[in-house]
């Protein structure tokens, strides 16, 4: 049922990135939102806001559960996705298009290293 | 333990229901439309529940009018027949063993519907307290049970049915055949909208949601799953076992007062709801809405706090909490002490870690259009 681009590195918390820049597009998973169900808020950082490694940056509310957002990398917040203030179900519609959720400038190069490529992340996917 | 399936499994899976553990059930907790669309269905139009999973049971015999008396705080034994009660089935302290709807066929016949998760202790409880004197049937094994909600529901459910059953009054029952399937049907629900309850046999089940399933969509009527089934309640403000009452909860401090008949009446906890009527409440089931800018949801669990008191900030609980799918917002239900009680106090919610502002509100947060 779930779809991983191949074009998009993962990580083990369901999010995908993909380069922008010099920065990365950060997002969650078609299998996270299958997981979540309909996205009702969306809380995110601001630009400027740094955010660390395997910690909390910001959080998904779904109909059912709320659900932290982790970072997959530590670095700068150098864009956010405002639209999903008012549309959150973006996320639902297009978790790899409209529904991403912030851009990120590493500050760490090394940790890129331990993104997933696609095959990892699907193999991980189908162990759960 | 493998998980317990309805009649209805195979359908579920066709439709592409995403399915989740509920209390040993593996049930749909929504469809492919996602919740959201499906509790607007109901609202708009129709939407047909699978809530076989839910326990059934008859009590039948010379006394079990008297025996229901005794083990109901609402008045179901003296219903006229025909009649479907709603009402609290309670521990000698209050305390609510579940709450439930009694069909009344006679005075020597009542159906009854429990909740799922439930359905093992009362049966138990039924039976520890009946004392041998009815005979009482745990039909949950064989028994299906459908619900039809929404504005469409009555009209679509009517012209199936070889009897009128438009006219059937709220709270009522009838025997009636829809769509060839002998069913049991009640003018009651879970949803806050008008519509049906159909229980037949296992076996006519697939056949009669597959009629349903039909007529539903000419309407634009959707399947529910157990996610929506959620929403709907809440914006109704309808209690739900195991979230907002419990073992531990009395019905007076649940709201649920006007299910509670005690005058001349000696049920299983009368004493202690007498005495908890004179001596007055201490907390009691509010309603709440999140302050629109929060961009929170306040869920089970969550700590209703008065940071004044240092010491001891916890001063109620969250005991259900989600959108407001249709009536906007997040809304909720917690435990407060009365003096928070009132329409338009000011609550604090500590929602994981993050103080918000509540409101309490009076009533429905759902009013169906008259």
């Amino acid at each position: 049922m779930s779809t991983f681009p191949s074009d998009l590195r993962y990580t083990d918390d369901h999010e995908w990135l993909r380069p922008a820049g010099d920065a990365w597009r950060v997002g969650v998973t078609q299998f996270a939102v299958d997981q979540l169900g309909d996205i009702t808020i969306v809380s995110l950082p601001k630009v400027g806001d740094l955010i660390t490694k395997g910690q909390r940056f910001g959080s998904v509310e779904s109909v059912k559960s709320v659900s932290d957002l982790f970072g997959p990398v530590s670095g700068v917040v150098t864009a956010v996705n405002g639209a999903l203030d008012a549309s959150p179900e973006l996320v639902n519609q297009e978790p790899y298009g409209e529904g991403w959720m912030i851009e990120v400038r590493p500050s760490e190069k090394g940790e890129l290293d331990d993104l997933l490529a696609p095959d990892a992340y699907e193999k991980l996917v189908a162990e759960q | 333990m493998t998980a317990q399936r309805t009649p209805l499994w195979d359908l579920h899976r066709q439709l592409g229901a995403r399915m989740i553990d509920f209390g040993g059930w593996d049930m749909p907790v929504s469809y492919k439309a996602g919740t959201l669309k499906e509790h607007r269905a109901v609202r708009e139009s129709v939407g047909l529940f699978d809530v076989s999973h839910m326990g059934e049971a008859i009590l039948r015999g010379p006394k079990a009018r008297a025996v229901v008396d005794r083990l109901t705080s609402n008045a179901v034994a003296a219903a006229p027949a025909g009649k479907a009660v709603y009402t609290l089935l309670c521990r000698p302290s209050g305390g609510i063993v579940d709450d439930c709807i009694f069909y009344k066929k006679s005075d020597e016949e009542f159906f009854v519907i429990v909740n799922a998760s439930n359905t093992a202790k009362d049966l138990a409880w039924l039976r520890d307290h009946a004392g041998g004197e009815v005979d009482i049937d745990d039909a949950s094994d064989r028994t299906a049970l459908i619900a039809v909600q929404g504005p469409a529901a009555v009209a679509m459910v009517d012209r199936l049915a070889n009897a009128s059953l438009a006219t059937l009054p709220s709270f009522t029952f009838t025997d009636a055949e829809v769509a060839g399937v002998p069913c049991m049907v009640a003018r009651t629900g879970y949803t806050g909208e008008d519509g049906f309850e159909l229980a037949c046999d296992n076996e006519r089940a697939p056949a009669l949601w597959a009629a349903l399933y039909e007529a539903a969509s000419t309407f634009g009527g959707l399947p529910i799953g157990l996610g929506a089934r959620d929403t709907l309640r809440l914006e109704a403000k309808l209690p739900l076992y195991g979230n907002d009452l419990d073992d531990d909860t009395t019905p007076l401090e649940a709201g649920l007062g006007w299910a509670v008949k005690l005058d001349g009446r000696d049920f299983l906890g009368a004493d202690a709801l007498r005495e908890q009527q004179a001596a007055g409440l201490t907390r009691k089931l509010v309603g709440f809405r999140i302050a629109e800018d929060a961009r929170a949801i306040a869920r089970h669990g969550y700590p209703v706090v008065d940071r004044a008191n240092a010491e001891e900030p916890v001063i109620g609980q969250v005991t259900s909490g989600g959108p407001g799918v249709v009536v906007g917002g997040a809304i909720g239900l917690a435990y407060v002490p009365v003096a928070r009680a009132a329409a338009g106090a000011a609550l604090t919610i500590d929602c994981r870690g993050r103080d918000v502002a509540a409101t309490v509100v009076s009533g429905k947060f759902y009013k169906r259009p008259a």
